[in-house]
């Protein structure tokens, strides 16, 4: 098992044909069963072409009428990517997973407020993350595929790069991950910590967490809250930015300290009360976890 | 992106919220001539410089008289103005504002920003005016009303009037104030504000709401959008070795410690600021140099890190995915042929290309130690500092 997807999931690349949804959806092609799993392309005005052998279409609705798509990959432009995620919204799909970064957070509020105001079931990701992967099974982003294993440990982080890190500390102790999603760094985004925490907890095949949080914002806190009383598996917690002066954005558009909240301290004392196991040296996740597995 | 307090001032009257009015000066005789034109006989000589706190530092006097007006904008104009928010050393100011004095029966405080966990702009609201509203938050946060906007219906007339009416704005203003409020909110949306604070807003004697200071941070993501906004920038008031990272679209802040740091990812940009913190030294800057460096962008990092001259080691950290590490080997070998190497370079390189980009440094002349690890490399340069 898995969350989010698995190599059942018929997926769309929106912007297929500019040079990052191509180059991407060809490795991710490549990887596992992805022939099997991407299935179309959008990119309006640009139907009847082929990108890597997958056909394209001008609409999201179009693609899932043809080919029964249930998830949607967004690597479009900043400027056009809420109006991606609307429509990957309006045609129902699962499941939207969103790498574009830089996405100014005013469009990011409204396609918030619309996917609420519609009571919309679509599940998004990000924007400005990696992506989600189910070892294995299929690779939906742009993190590499080779350094991840089968096994059972979730693996969710806020930055692509330090899941890299935590994934290769986790497949170098000889485990695997069951699935590993990045939540990505910007304020307004879909999952948090706590919707991902919720499904490795009801994952029978996850056995324990690696949950690499930054500074910025509440949501670390507000997942710590939760699992103090609902965890059920070992939680390894790392937080970037413990160095970080407040009032200066730390690349990403979320990670920056102000009005007193959002610092790491914090962060790492909610965790530690919620029973994670927190490591404040992030060459060490790997072994933590392996502290925390007993 | 920040902007100054007039900057500022000129966006809120464009959506209809009133200001004291004033006029921006950088010479000594455009603020007397400026005094003349607002006419009246008090005025404010304000230091336009991006930190608050302004007049805790001597920054803020008021006038009475043209002499005044003379000397304190002499004073001003070209000190190191030293607040809780520039660090020791001060920010030189480079910019007057001069307004018109105000007639302040009372001081209160309006802030907006992008509450995350609703993910509804909020304004917040409190009777505490002129304080640092981190305090109050802290020690009374009662005192600070939230009113969090629907993003399609836009500010609920009843519930501004209502909280202007809580936070102590008299029966007679009430509609001025909820008018402000709703100003602020459009001013906030329609310049992509990340930010907005007002503070003090005051209520005049005959019972008008006006700013009396504003703070703008705009969305540098939406800055296409707003060319208006875009003019403002003041690169005086930017660190310069991070207009220079810009231009090379690395992301670069400058921090005070003695190890540079180049790593791909914000994430991992910033865990490793903190392991080499974790070792026991000090990180020189954050630099991220994002997912598809090149070995161009790469070397002007390497230039920026050593023109740093606090500068006395450096440590890569790449986990390349779809970056390349042999990409980035060769970034470092060619950057090193270009600068003058002169601290100690510790490189980790980890994940995709990794031997070859290990083969590229071994086979190079470039004095540099490799790890294999985060723990090895910030042990590493931390020893190499110290020696």
């Amino acid at each position: 098992m898995s969350i989010l997807i698995n190599k059942d999931t018929r997926i769309v690349t929106q912007g297929i044909t500019g040079n990052t949804g191509e180059f991407h959806t060809t490795q991710c092609l490549e990887y596992a069963h992805g022939r099997d799993c991407f299935v179309a392309g959008v990119t309006p005005g640009k139907e009847g072409q082929e990108v890597q052998g997958v056909p394209v279409y001008n609409t999201v609705k179009d693609a899932k009428e043809q080919h029964g798509v249930n998830a949607s990959v967004i690597y479009v432009p900043p400027r056009f990517a809420a109006s991606a995620i609307d429509e990957a919204v309006d045609a129902e799909l699962d499941l939207v997973i969103c790498i574009t970064e830089g996405i100014p957070v005013a469009d990011m509020i409204k396609t918030r407020d619309r996917m609420r105001k519609m009571n919309s079931k679509t599940v998004l990701v990000g924007p400005n993350c990696p992506g989600v992967i189910t070892p294995d099974e299929v690779k939906i982003g742009i993190m590499p595929g080779y350094i991840h294993k089968k096994g059972k440990v979730g693996i969710v982080s806020r930055s692509g790069t330090l899941t890299y890190e935590a994934v290769h500390q986790v497949s170098a102790l000889g485990m695997g991950q069951s699935s590993c999603v990045g939540i990505g760094g910007d304020p307004v985004n879909g999952l948090k910590h706590i919707d991902v925490l919720k499904m490795f907890n009801d994952d029978p095949e996850t056995e324990a967490v690696v949950m690499c949080g930054e500074i910025g914002g509440t949501d670390e806190e507000e997942c710590a809250a939760w699992m103090k009383d609902n965890m059920t598996k070992p939680v390894v917690g790392f937080i970037a930015g413990v160095t970080a002066p407040p009032g200066k954005r730390m690349g990403h558009a979320g990670a920056i300290i102000s009005g007193g909240q959002g610092t790491a301290q914090s962060k790492i004392d909610a965790l530690e009360a919620a029973g994670a196991f927190v490591t404040l040296n992030p060459s060490e996740m790997g072994a933590t976890l392996k502290k925390a597995l007993g | 992106m920040n902007v100054h307090e007039y900057q500022g001032k000129e966006i809120l009257r464009k959506y209809g919220v009133t200001t004291p009015r004033g006029i921006a000066c950088f010479t000594v005789d455009e603020a007397v001539a400026a005094a003349e034109k607002l006419g009246g006989n008090v005025w404010v000589v304000k230091a336009q410089i991006h930190a608050g706190g302004r007049g805790k530092g001597g920054g803020v006097k008021v006038a009475t008289s043209m002499q005044q007006v003379r000397e304190y904008a002499d004073a001003i104009l070209g000190m190191q103005l030293v607040t809780p928010q520039t660090g020791a050393e001060g920010k030189e100011v480079k910019r007057l504002y001069i307004e018109e004095g105000a007639d302040i029966a009372d001081e209160l405080y309006i802030g907006a920003l992008v509450d995350r966990e609703t993910q509804k702009v909020v304004l917040m609201c409190s009777s505490e005016g002129g304080m640092d509203i981190e305090e109050v938050a802290e020690h009374t946060p009662e005192k600070i009303l939230k009113i969090f906007v629907d993003p399609t219906d836009g500010l609920d007339r009843a519930e501004a009037e209502d909280v202007c009416a809580k936070i102590g704005i008299p029966a007679e203003a009430v509609a001025e104030g909820a008018d402000f409020l709703a100003g602020l909110y459009e001013a906030f949306v329609k310049s992509d504000a990340s930010l907005a604070e007002i503070n003090p807003l005051v209520v005049t004697g005959d019972n008008r709401v006006i700013a009396l200071d504003a703070k703008f941070n705009i969305d540098s993501n939406a800055l296409y959008r707003q060319p208006e906004i875009m003019e403002y920038r003041d690169l005086d008031e930017e660190d310069d070795n991070e207009i220079e990272a810009s231009k090379w679209d690395l992301s670069y802040i400058s921090l005070d410690g003695n190890i540079g740091c180049l790593v791909n990812g914000a994430g991992l940009a910033m865990a490793t600021m903190d392991i080499i913190k974790l070792y026991g030294g000090d990180p020189a800057n954050f630099l991220d140099v994002g997912g598809g460096a090149n070995a161009e962008q790469v070397t002007e990092a390497f230039k920026i890190m050593l023109g740093n001259k606090n500068v006395e080691g450096i440590l890569v950290n790449i986990f390349g995915g779809i970056m390349q590490c042999d990409v980035i080997a060769e970034g470092i070998v060619a950057a090193a042929q270009q600068v003058d190497m002169t601290v100690p370079l510790v490189v980790r390189l980890e994940g995709t290309n990794v031997e070859r980009g290990r083969q590229i440094l071994d086979d190079s002349d470039v004095k540099l130690q490799t790890a294999t690890t985060m723990a090895d490399a910030a042990e590493k340069i931390v020893a190499a500092v110290k020696a």
